[in-house]
């Protein structure tokens, strides 16, 4: 057989004529269309950055920065400051985070530790069927079951607390007797509901990945299954449980309509937590439809943005957090 | 390595250290307390008999080597003595395996107490991602020892013990992950003996290190036996012999009619006669290479 | 402690009580956070069921024009957002589901460990924690302001939404595909894009359809970026190109603040229908799964 290559474009490769330099055109062209995919997701996000910073120029060109982050809100008057957005925002969410997360890691450990295998479908079922529900169906029961509900027992709690150093500024009453069923303790709350799947899932696939040895020297010392736990699985799992939840944090900054419909749509800035707030979300999606002026739709776009930010910065501390875990179990301590 | 000849026991370890020579251990005195007393024992996971019918018993501050080809359940009949067979679910134990007279799978047990008596140490180093003080004082920690001076003194005990101490006295705050192989399972013999146990269970304790951390170990045994008792399982013929003073068979018996297979225990005797003098025939075939 | 080496019966009850006692606390703890999901989960079925089977009937799923919301309940009812929820979810899933299988194809078979490849798994990942409104917002400043509103639009967003889903769960599909089953097709003089089409992806087929069945069953739920491509609308639009369209997503959002009664119980009936389709998605999603590892073993 002769060693000469023959760049011949119209031969098949293996066909009896000899060897081909030349990869057919399908395969190249199917290696084209596969990169060309795996780049959209980099050309979209670029594109989000860019095309959406331009649209909402003019809200930073009106206000600059100290108005931009002021608090006074009032699109009749022209004012759009953020800062009640944010503060709505970040508080709910820290709520939903500070509920999620034990809730979420002892389910995790539940399926993981306690609950024998054959008999632990029933917990993932309902974990699952937790993420099913769609967003807005937990704002139309939050916003007509819930809230209702739940006011006297909001009413209940602050007037216990009234007064009180610390509880009477989170749960107390504002004026007078006010407390409101829409508010940030809400919104809070059922964020965290939501964003339980996630993480309860994520913490799973992280306390799966502790040797079973390591629970064995710890049994083997005659460890209770919580003592075991604390001992052997938990330095194993910190970081990444925590990366997890990072993960579910940036999931409730960025919901949107639950958030819309229970939280009030005021936008306060109070330590109160039975007190409506507003946040960023929850403004674009309410008042997108009356934005038709210039300045009005670019703050609402702005804050589209900074949300975006938020949400990366937020997810890249999550996944920074876990690879320090992962480099920290190989050994290299 | 060289096979063992009928009358002396010459071992050498590899060409580049000492030769050792080591008679085989003889027991120094006739067997003392029995610390376990195990009686027509079968195991199952689920459906699959493990091991059929074991009966031997196990003598104080000696070391009993468990040797046998894979398969053949000594590994499972090793942990079923301190309750590790718990874990795994649908393990069932058939018979009965009494401990300094109580049985130790009555109704009532805590396998957590079991296991403060009936340490083990495994194949694999596991050290915990902890500092060195932290995996030794684990055990003590969860006792309930909490004050800070009494930790130190059994963190130092236990290292000394489990001849380690000098090579991290001044280190302790450093990770356990950082040590080599053999210094790991030193550091898990200390974790093991800080709770103070009765016995000391190893599973293959240095299948996994090289021949000079093997060498340190087998030394830890020996000094180990004189305060507690131990029970070994190794592959490594040559090991039993260093070590133990008594010596347990095991093999696989299959049955081709059903396509089943089930560990039995073959032969259990005094070491020497183990390896010198077997009486049943697959024991000679094992310790003599043919087979296993 | 050392034990006394005589034959008394050793005590081996239970350890210390406190240490038990936090044994038992623990576990009860745990149990207890379980609770705490099942408790709000079964508030909202038991509601939405309660509320929303009264409603549910064939013409509530068929007709195509939806009342305004003073009209009571038993007028028509939401045939038009059904159809609008499956047309667009529908056009959203053609257009993400095959580019993200694409795309994941490039990052396991073809990227390799490259900076490229490494730089686009980073960002599809980054991607996956956007929020869905600014997807929603995105395609406003993109598409809409210059072609309006219309399904197609709201087919963008969800489209935008779930790409990187598909592409996150493709990919680790696409990787648990042994290496023997390429070589030995290679080894067969098969090209690597023959190799791909006609075993690496059959072989994970299962996988990659349960895994896309779920970022379908997400986009069918979404709201927030409808509400900035479809402005929703009270009537079918037969062209999903052009014109407002509507979906139950923002049906249900539209009129849960309605202070009338008959559009509150359509809000209700279409949050069962919509919980319906999400949760015979994910089903269909299990028994792929199910039978995708059957034929696997």
């Amino acid at each position: 057989m002769s060693a000469t290559v023959q760049a011949d474009p119209a031969t098949p490769a293996g066909s009896a004529s000899g060897l081909t330099t030349r990869r057919p055109l399908g395969d190249r062209a199917f290696q084209v269309i596969a990169l060309v995919s795996g780049l959209l997701v980099l050309v979209i996000l670029v594109l989000i950055a860019v095309i959406m910073s331009q649209q909402s120029t003019s809200w930073f060109t009106t206000e600059g920065w100290s108005g931009i982050f002021s608090t006074d809100w009032d699109p009749a008057h022209n004012k759009f400051g953020a800062m009640s957005f944010v503060y709505g925002t970040v508080i709910a969410s820290a709520i939903a985070v500070i509920i999620a997360f034990p809730v979420s890691v002892s389910v995790a450990l539940l399926l993981t530790e306690v609950v024998p295998r054959r008999w632990s479908q029933p917990i993932v079922y309902v974990v699952d069927l937790l993420a099913v529900v769609p967003s807005v169906v937990w704002g139309l029961w939050g916003f007509l079951v819930f809230i209702p509900w739940v006011q006297p027992i909001y009413a209940h709690v602050a007037s216990a607390v009234n007064g009180i150093w610390i509880l009477g500024n989170l749960f107390g009453f504002l004026n007078g007797n006010f407390v409101s069923g829409a508010s940030f303790f809400t919104a809070g709350l059922i964020l965290a509901v939501m964003i339980t799947p996630i993480v309860t899932s994520l913490s799973r696939e992280v306390i799966a990945t502790v040797p079973t040895t390591d629970k064995e020297g710890a049994y083997a010392l005659g460890a209770t299954r919580w003592e075991m736990i604390r001992g052997a699985v938990w330095p194993h799992s910190q970081s990444g449980v925590v990366g997890a939840t990072l993960l579910g944090l940036g999931r409730a900054m960025g919901e949107t309509i639950a958030v819309a419909l229970v939280m009030g749509s005021s936008p306060t800035i109070s330590s109160h937590l039975f007190t409506p707030g507003y946040a960023m979300a929850g403004v674009i999606a309410n008042q997108f439809g009356e934005a038709t002026v210039g300045v009005f739709r670019a703050a609402l776009i702005g804050m589209g943005v900074l949300l975006f930010l938020l949400t990366i910065i937020v997810n890249l501390t999550a996944r920074a957090v876990v690879e320090r875990n992962v480099r920290r179990i190989r050994g290299t301590a | 390595m060289e096979q063992p000849e009928r009358d002396v026991v010459e071992q050498t370890v590899s060409t580049n250290l000492p030769r050792l020579e080591t008679r085989v251990q003889r027991p120094s005195t006739a067997p003392g307390t029995t610390i376990f007393d195990v009686r027509n024992v079968s195991i199952w996971y689920g459906s699959f008999k493990a091991v059929t019918d074991v009966s031997l018993p196990v003598y104080e501050h000696e070391v009993t080597a468990f040797i046998g080809s894979s398969g053949s359940g000594k590994s499972t009949v090793l942990r079923a003595l301190n309750r590790m067979n718990d874990l795994v679910p649908g393990a069932r134990v058939d018979g009965e395996m009494r401990y300094r007279g109580a049985d130790l799978y009555a109704r009532g047990v805590s396998a957590t107490a079991v296991r403060r008596r009936i340490g083990m140490v495994f194949q694999k180093p596991n050290p915990f991602p902890k500092s060195i003080y932290d995996n030794v004082a684990y055990g003590p920690r969860i006792n309930g020892t909490r004050n800070k001076g009494h930790l130190d003194e059994i963190v130092e005990k236990s290292l000394r013990q489990a001849a380690l101490w000098d090579e991290v006295k001044n280190r302790l705050k450093q990770s356990g992950l950082a040590l080599s192989g053999g210094q790991a399972q030193r550091l898990c013999i200390a974790r093991t003996i800080a709770v103070e146990p009765d016995v000391v269970l190893m599973d293959e304790p240095a299948s996994a290190l090289d021949p000079i951390a093997t060498l340190a170990v087998e030394d830890l045994i020996r000094e180990l036996k004189k305060n507690y008792t131990i029970v070994i399982v190794t592959h490594n013929m040559q090991q039993a012999t260093r070590v133990s003073d008594r010596t347990a068979f095991f093999s696989v018996l299959t049955d081709s009619k059903n396509d089943t297979r089930t560990g039995i225990l073959v032969e259990y005797g005094p070491t020497q006669q183990i390896f010198e003098d077997p009486h049943d025939a697959r024991t000679q075939a094992y310790v003599t290479g043919r087979m296993g | 402690m050392a034990v006394a080496s005589d034959q008394q019966p050793v005590d081996l009850r239970d350890p210390a009580g406190w240490r038990r006692a936090k044994n038992r606390l623990a576990t009860g703890g745990m149990w207890f956070a379980f609770l705490c999901l099942l408790v709000p989960l079964g508030f909202v079925l038991v509601t939405v069921i309660a509320k929303g089977a009264g409603i549910i009937s064939w013409q509530f799923l068929t007709s195509s024009t939806i009342p305004p919301s003073v009209l009571p309940a038993s007028f028509d009812g939401m045939g038009a957002a059904v159809v609008g929820t499956l047309e667009i979810t529908g056009v959203a899933a053609v257009i993400a589901i095959p580019l993200g299988i694409l795309g994941a194809v490039y990052l396991n078979e073809y990227g390799g460990n490259r900076p490229l490849a490494r730089l686009l798994s980073f960002l599809s990942d980054v991607m996956t924690g956007v929020p869905s409104i600014v997807m929603g917002l995105f395609i406003f400043t993109i598409y809409v302001l210059h072609f309006g509103y219309s399904g197609f639009a709201g087919s963008l967003s969800l489209a935008c939404l779930m790409l990187p889903i598909v592409i996150r769960s493709s990919y680790e599909m696409l990787r648990l595909v042994p290496d023997d089953l390429r070589q030995g097709s290679y080894a067969l003089g098969a090209t690597k894009a023959r190799v791909t089409v006609t075993v690496v992806l059959p072989t994970a087929i299962g996988g990659i359809v349960s895994g896309a069945l779920l970022a379908v069953a997400r986009a069918a739920g979404e709201t927030a970026p409808l509400l900035f491509t479809i402005l929703t609308v009270e009537a079918t639009n037969p062209n999903l190109f052009s014109g407002a369209d509507t979906a139950l997503s923002t049906q249900i959002f539209v009129n849960a603040t309605q202070p009338y009664t008959g559009a509150v119980a359509r809000a209700w009936g279409s949050a069962l229908t919509l919980i319906a389709i999400a949760f015979i998605l994910m089903i269909v999603a299990r028994l792929v799964t199910a039978r995708f590892n059957r034929y696997s073993r």
